[in-house]
């Protein structure tokens, strides 16, 4: 038990020192946590021993990572990018795969090869994703181009994975991971085919039919834990029915993943199961650092430089000759073909899973790790190195310094009345809001009028990160609990001071403790409603409707103008002097109203008569030359 | 067209009989069948409420069989203007007339937002816009200073018809027949009873341009020239006394 809280203990501090450092000096937490098991290692410090079980044990952060891919993966979104995924993202792995397979051929055995070629077609997914935020291309066509090629890479994974085993030398069809519990190998082909159907759709009824209800059952409850713990349970249980029938078990998450992807439960689920993941990949990790076998290594040194150079000409190539295929922009092409030139994340899973079924033997496993690592870690100084020498001298048209709403993010925290029509106002204009309520009744009835609305308390900062927050570039706050309103203001301040807030609130006095807060756009919730309710009563007791409208106009401006003044006031001179003050102001807003609506249109019109102007100038107006005759 | 109606006609037009300018139905038959021209009329005052000379006009003309009247300031309050709307009752109408008070030698902003937004390029004009073609187009317009200020040279400065410019080459460019202006000038110098007055000289005019098929004769005579412009209120005289008639 000692030894195993110590070993637990050196993990985390060298997780918590490297990662960091890593993130600081940009070449991201996965190479950062590789670095920490480097140097804890048998090469490094010596600080571990049993590197092999802890590698064992921590494998299920992989399954919790394609979970949440799954979870990701939203059918319609993926349907409406298909083409671009099956053609560039399909394309391009199929093309890789092969071409490294006819090459490693050379080298290795057959099955070996195409492994080889499998696990090196997929990029890294964190890394490009945060090479194209970073820079400010996600949301242009290029980076819509690279997005889909990286989507393919998530959802390639699982077949990737399901077929590793395949390929294992020895037993043809022989199915590694063989279950402890049930064992249903002495069953016939036919038996076992179908008891993996079995299994497939039972996931999918499970994620479809059984979690929701559950899930509000326990949204229901208002106990967190209660929501960590079946989150867990439905991870869990999920791999263990595929491993049942022996399948990898990533598989079954995945699937998982996918079917509660359109549910309102996603970013709640996201939020639980992503430290948890997090956690236990990032030792994963470490411990594959730890296992790298140096001198090896060492001797092998020019393997690993060809393998780097191979991997990332290979690639730039194969996607450069796709972007022509596909027609992309001609500007566009190097940029779509750098920036996945890497290999990825997936190859620190898929190789020892692979050393694991008997695919790959350890030390083409280690080498090829180890030219992984190197080009993840030169493909942020790549990009940087493009857009410095090449991109400078193809003139890019992009970037007309015209914002266009579309395509940001807004969250809106809150869906009671006023999230409603805001929703309506939004989503027509074409920003889809990623809106979040903590009501599981609500959401549910929101969700069947078509909204997008995901259960979960607003106050809680992973689920601000969940729903998309760091990208997001407006929050807008519509709950009505002032207390709850305040809370989150501060947490999206704090962490988020990039986002503009906007808030609706329902009483002056929380109206000047927002402004205290400096959020730039607080509404009072029922004011213009009241307004306009009363300019239509104006219209229906005779008034011409334009006199209405600008009699309205009038009112909430000066309203507006006034309430500015009136924190000052408040804020200075305190309660009773603002109450006087404001007296003073709806007299002169009436008296105002009323001056507008006396002014006399035949003495203005008097006016223009000739003798009021002769009067007024003092003789006849010049006339402009130009029309003296 | 009623009897009533028929009856104006001779009424404004003492020698209609004589002239060809107009339909004129037999005396002996009751049963009239004329179609007549349709008119929409747009009003636009910013603060009609209030209004006198305008309100004047307006109440004589509303309400006439044939004449589709439209307070487009009460219509549009806030400035949205339904554009599928208006173009339909536009097509649906032979004449067009502005009525609007004249605001700075110029028309209220809402009828300038109008015509931005309905008189849209491949409808209006462009090479397939084509949809007001033919229709005849006039304006009625208030104004506080007198009718003598608007010449060269006095206190308006120009002609009041020099200040139609943009419409005339807006109504030229989608493919109508501009008409003289109906102008009451000086309006508030005049009591109400000369206000009533002018009320029914609008109401009469817009009878005599239903009735009127002739009409594009009268329109070629004020196509855009290098001739002095046209007078204000032109089209009485020209109605009345029959020029064209020779
Ligand atoms: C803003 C404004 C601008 C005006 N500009 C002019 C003008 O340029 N020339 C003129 O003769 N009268 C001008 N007038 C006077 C109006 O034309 C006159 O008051 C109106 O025609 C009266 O009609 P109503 O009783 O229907 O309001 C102006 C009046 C206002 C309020």
């Amino acid at each position: 038990m000692e030894h195993f809280l110590l070993q637990i203990f050196v993990f985390f501090v060298a997780a918590a020192i490297a990662v960091p450092v890593a993130k600081k000096i940009g070449i991201g937490s996965v190479l950062g946590y590789l670095a920490a098991g480097v140097v804890i290692g048998p090469f490094g410090l010596s600080l571990i021993g049993n590197v092999e079980s802890v590698m064992h044990f921590t494998e299920f952060g992989v399954v919790m990572m394609l979970f949440l891919i799954g979870l990701e993966m939203k059918p319609a979104i993926l349907w409406q990018m298909r083409n671009s995924i099956l053609g560039l993202g399909g394309g391009q792995v199929l093309v890789t795969t092969l071409l490294i397979m006819f090459v490693s051929v050379w080298f290795l055995p057959g099955r070996q090869a195409l492994a080889l070629g499998l696990i090196l077609s997929l990029s890294s997914t964190a890394i490009v994703l945060q090479l194209l935020k970073e820079r400010g291309r996600y949301d242009t066509s290029v980076g819509r181009s690279i997005f889909s090629v990286i989507l393919f890479h998530d959802l390639a994974v699982v077949p990737i994975m399901a077929l590793l085993p395949l390929l294992a030398t020895g037993g043809t069809h022989e199915i590694v991971q063989h279950s402890g519990l049930v064992d249903i190998s002495h069953f016939s082909g036919g038996v076992r085919f179908l008891l993996t159907l079995m299994a497939i759709t039972a996931v999918f009824l499970l994620g479809r039919f059984v979690t929701r209800p559950l899930f509000r059952a326990i949204a229901m409850t208002g106990m967190r834990e209660l929501f960590a713990a079946a989150s867990l349970a439905l991870v869990v249980g999920s791999s263990l029915l595929m491993m049942v029938v022996g399948l990898p078990a990533p598989l079954g998450t995945f699937l998982a993943g996918v079917v509660l992807a359109e549910s309102e439960y996603r970013h709640e689920l996201e939020s639980n199961i992503e430290p948890f993941k997090a956690l236990l990949l990032g030792i994963f990790f470490i411990s594959i650092g730890a296992s790298l076998n140096f001198e090896l290594l060492w001797e092998q040194w020019w393997v690993v430089c060809l393998l780097v150079a191979g991997i990332v000409v290979f690639k730039f190539v194969i996607l450069y000759l796709i972007a022509v295929l596909f027609r992309l922009p001609a500007r566009e092409r190097g940029y779509f073909s750098i920036v996945p030139a890497q290999g990825g994340t997936f190859a620190f899973v898929l190789l020892p899973f692979a050393v694991q079924s008997g695919v790959l033997p350890p030390l083409v496993s280690e080498l090829v790790l180890t030219a992984v690592v190197i080009t993840m870690f030169f493909a942020p100084l790549m990009v940087t190195a493009w857009e410095k020498f090449v991109e400078r001298r193809i003139e890019s048209k992009e970037g007309t310094g015209h914002v266009s709403p579309q395509g940001q993010r807004v969250i809106i925290a809150g869906f009671g009345r006023l999230g409603t029509d805001l929703g309506r106002l939004l989503i027509s204009v074409g920003i889809k809001p990623v809106i979040l309520d903590h009501d599981p009744v609500g959401v549910e009835a929101l969700r069947n009028f078509g909204f997008e609305v995901f259960y979960g308390d607003v106050t809680r900062l992973d689920l601000l990160e969940a729903a998309g927050a760091a990208e997001a570039s407006m929050l807008i706050v519509t709950i009505s609990n002032a207390e709850k309103a305040k809370e989150l203001v501060e947490l999206a301040q704090k962490h988020y001071p990039h986002l503009e807030i906007a808030i609706a609130v329902d009483d002056w006095r929380v109206v000047y403790e927002m402004k205290d807060l400096g959020v730039s756009l607080i509404r009072r919730e029922t004011r213009d409603s009241a307004l306009d309710l009363g300019m239509d009563c104006l219209k229906l007791l005779g008034m011409h409707s334009y006199e209405a409208f600008r009699l309205l106009r009038m009112f909430k401006h000066q309203d507006l103008k006034a309430s500015d003044d009136l924190y000052g006031v408040w804020r200075e001179k305190g309660e009773e002097t603002f109450i006087s003050s404001f007296r003073d102001h709806n007299d002169n807003l009436a008296a105002l109203l009323q001056r507008a609506q006396t002014r006399n249109m035949e003495e203005v019109g008097k006016g223009w008569a000739s003798d009021k102007i002769i009067r007024a100038t003092g003789g006849q107006p010049d006339d402009p030359p130009e029309i003296r005759r | 067209m009623d009897v009533d109606a028929a009856e104006a006609v001779f009424r404004y037009f003492p020698a209609v009989d004589q002239l060809v300018l107009f339909k004129v139905p037999s005396r002996n038959t009751f049963k009239i069948e004329i179609d007549m021209n349709k008119i929409l009329l747009l009003l636009a005052h910013p603060a009609f409420g209030r209004s006198v000379a305008n309100a004047a006009l307006y109440s004589a003309v509303e309400g006439m069989e044939g004449v589709t009247c439209r307070d487009l300031y009460d219509l549009s309050p806030d400035f949205f203007i339904n554009v599928k709307k208006e173009q339909e009752l536009l097509l649906a109408h032979d004449i067009i007339i502005q009525q609007y008070p004249l605001y700075w030698y110029s028309t209220p902003s809402l009828l300038k937002e109008w015509t931005d937004l309905v008189f849209e390029h491949g409808w209006a004009y462009g090479s397939d816009g084509n949809a007001l073609q033919g229709k005849y187009f006039m304006q009625a317009i208030t104004t506080g200073s007198e009718a003598e200020s608007y010449t060269l040279g006095g206190h308006s400065s120009m002609p009041l018809v020099s200040y139609l410019a943009p419409q005339r080459a807006t109504a030229r460019l989608c493919g109508m027949r501009w008409l003289p202006p109906f102008v009451a000038a000086g309006v508030h110098y005049e009591s109400r009873a000369v206000l009533a007055s002018e009320g029914q000289r609008y109401r009469r005019m817009l009878e005599a341009l239903q009735q009127c098929s002739r009409l594009e004769e009268l329109a070629e005579k004020y196509r855009i020239t290098d001739g002095p412009v046209p007078e204000a209120n032109a089209l009485d005289r020209d109605l009345l006394q029959g020029e064209l008639n020779g």
